[in-house]
């Protein structure tokens, strides 16, 4: 057979730990099977060595913080025929936005010794508030096998079997029984996107959110109520849903229902 | 002797480890309650050990919880979270598998490999749960050859229940407490002054062979009487009970103004259907691996209740939590009755326990009803 033209793969860092990335190399054995079917022809986490775009695929991790963020976004987006983003940081904002809802000066001028020379923004958001994107990988940090099942996808032309469903149906696909049923533990299950392989509630503790949002009308005003009778207060119910993918739409909201 | 369908004997809870083992020697996969993650599950099991003697286990809406009994009953809990559809119909299940060959594909793992399974502790409303499927698997010419299998090879152990959880309605459905026809062995635990016995009833000819393999006698009158009661008393213990106009109900409240009430209230998790013994609903998706040289087409289960379940050219057809629990509701009680010619819920009141906001379908007809009767 013809040596076929492999597409050519990017993976980006914006504002983020490097966790999803790293998810990436986990892939150890299927990274080799990936590495033959795309030429990884950037990829700073991996190697020094940046082939030229346009690229076929870029994955992009992180939020954007900085004004040369901004900038460089459009840059990616302009080189990229299908930009995914990957990530709570690049899909909703990340931990990092937590900044979004405080004073942003103020942590400059305690934290750094010379304020003057940090340049960054109020804000952590999304990739998608900036520029157009063609899929979203959630997680915190993203589940390897939903990123090989998305390459395999588009390498193959078929729809990605990233299910949008809530992360209960996760839960008793594997057959766990539910957490905040069985033990009162309060669980965002029911408002979260499945794909972590239902790591919390197997080990007996709720779910803290990692893929955000389900896409579509998730109850949270619902939720937050029957957490408020599992016996949490409204610091923590604000918690619960401030954290990863605090600057989400629907998590923002609710976060902001209950007191500071 | 072996004893005759309908013939009822006596053993001693000692010989349950030898009715597990008589059913692991004919090749069977034997799967029970067990206790594992803060509740009962349906698991294989390989001794009675493995049984959860001197548990039992509360039921509310959106609480469950295993507390330990003063007595050591083997079957003194109510249900495991979920039901045995978990073997019969599995959460994942692989159609096929397709290799590319040359310039065409090799088609294999169809399924059927699996060893046969004996189910040890069915419950009336179970027994009737799995009834429905036998319908719906086989009805109008469309067989589902994986449950139709399973189904068949199952060699099924029936439990009578001595007492009904806080959630169980099986008395209003007619599908319980008291067990029928179905069973290849039908037992009633009996602890009385320091006795633990079981009086077992042959279903069929194959229990009644297990049953010639224990140690066995004729059972007392007292024994029997009993036994007897037993499915009374768990009838006469439920707390919830299933309108018997629930059809008739559903069939004229589409436009409810309840439905925007209980969308407030409902997350559309899904749990429910999860859960639910009868619920079938499955999509399919089809894999491939990196190279595109591997495909797979798999069937997992799905639900009424997920945005991506009612998907068409277009968008999703239930896009509100009002429309996709009516949906859910209404196809359950009523629209069943004209599919399948029985309704969808044998009032196991799995749903109303491990829905995460205890939302209780009881509760929603009785609401709907007093809405229609102007209550
Ligand atoms: S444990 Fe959490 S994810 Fe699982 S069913 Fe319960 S609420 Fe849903
Ligand atoms: S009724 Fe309960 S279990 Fe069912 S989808 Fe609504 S919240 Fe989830
Ligand atoms: S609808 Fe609820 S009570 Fe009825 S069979 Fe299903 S889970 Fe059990
Ligand atoms: S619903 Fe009836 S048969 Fe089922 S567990 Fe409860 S009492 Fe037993």
């Amino acid at each position: 057979m013809p040596e076929k033209k492999r597409p050519k793969l990017a993976v980006w860092k914006f504002s983020s730990c490097d966790g999803c990335q790293l998810s990436l190399l986990d892939c150890e054995l299927e990274l080799l099977a990936v590495a033959e079917a795309v030429e990884i022809a950037y990829f700073l986490e991996a190697t020094r060595t940046a082939g030229k775009g346009p690229y076929d695929l870029s994955l992009v991790e992180g939020s954007i913080t900085t004004p040369h963020d901004v900038q460089r976004i459009r840059e990616v987006r302009r080189l990229s025929k299908v930009l995914v983003t990957i990530g709570a940081c690049a899909t909703a904002g990340g931990i990092q936005a937590l900044r979004n809802f405080h004073d942003v000066k103020g942590f400059i001028d305690r934290v750094y010794a010379h304020p003057e020379y940090i340049e960054t923004l109020a804000t952590s958001t999304a990739i998608g508030d900036h520029v157009a994107v063609d899929f979203e990988l959630r997680g915190c940090p993203i589940n390897k096998h939903q990123l090989l099942e998305l390459i395999g996808a588009l390498l193959n032309k078929r729809k990605p079997n990233i299910p949008k469903y809530a992360e209960c149906i996760e839960c008793k696909l594997r057959g766990t029984p539910c957490v905040m049923v069985a033990k009162g533990e309060p669980c965002l299950g029911p408002v979260v996107q499945a794909g972590c392989g239902n790591l919390c509630p197997t080990q007996g503790r709720g779910c803290y959110g990692c893929f955000g949002p389900i896409s579509h009308q998730p109850n949270t005003a619902a939720l937050a109520e029957h957490f408020t009778a599992l016996g949490m207060d409204a610091r923590d119910v604000q918690r619960r849903f401030r954290s990863f993918n605090a600057n989400a739409v629907a998590f923002r909201k609710e976060s902001e229902a209950h007191a500071d | 002797m072996v004893p005759g369908i309908g013939t009822k004997v006596v053993f001693e809870r000692n010989e349950l480890d030898r009715l597990i083992t008589a059913l692991r020697e004919r090749q069977y996969r034997v799967v029970g309650p067990t206790v594992g993650e803060g509740a009962i599950l349906y698991e294989e099991m390989t001794s009675s050990a493995d049984l959860p003697a001197g548990w039992t286990d509360s039921s509310q809406p959106a609480t469950y919880r295993l507390n330990r009994a003063r007595n050591g009953r083997v079957f003194g809990y109510t249900l495991a979270a979920q039901s045995w559809k978990r073997h019969l119909y599995p959460p994942r299940q692989r159609l096929f598998r397709a290799e590319r060959a040359g310039r065409g594909f090799r088609l294999s793992g169809g399924g059927g490999d699996e060893a046969p399974m004996a189910f040890i502790g069915v419950r009336a409303c179970e027994m009737a749960a799995m009834q429905v499927h036998d319908r719906v698997f086989t009805q109008d010419g469309f067989t589902e050859p994986g449950y139709v299998r399973r189904r068949q090879a199952a060699f099924v152990v029936a439990v009578e229940c001595a007492h009904a959880g806080a959630t169980c309605f099986c008395a209003s459905t007619g599908t319980g407490p008291a067990v029928g026809p179905g069973y290849d062995i039908l037992l009633n635990e009996i602890l009385d002054a320091g006795r633990h016995v079981f009086v077992a009833t042959a279903g069929s000819e194959k229990g009644g062979e297990i049953l010639a393999g224990l140690s066995c006698r004729a059972p007392a009158a007292a024994e029997l009487s009993a036994a007897a009661a037993q499915p009374a008393s768990a009838a006469a213990e439920q707390q919830r009970r299933m309108s018997a106009d629930a059809a008739g109900v559903l069939s004229r409240s589409a436009e409810s103004p309840h439905w925007d009430n209980v969308a407030g209230r409902c997350l559309t998790c899904g749990n429910c259907t999860m859960v639910c013994p009868t619920c079938f609903c499955t999509s399919v998706e089809d894999v491939t691996d990196l190279s595109g040289d591997i495909a797979e087409r798999w069937r997992n289960w799905d639900s009424c209740f997920t945005i991506d379940y009612s998907y068409i050219h277009g968008g999703s057809v239930r896009q509100s939590g009002a429309s996709r629990y009516r949906q859910w509701i209404t196809h359950k009680l009523a629209s069943w009755q004209q599919q399948f010619g029985t309704s969808g819920c044998v009032g196991c009141g799995r749903c109303i326990t491990w829905c995460p906001v205890g939302i209780d379908i009881t509760a929603e007809v009785r609401a709907l009803e007093d809405r229609e009767q102007g209550r």
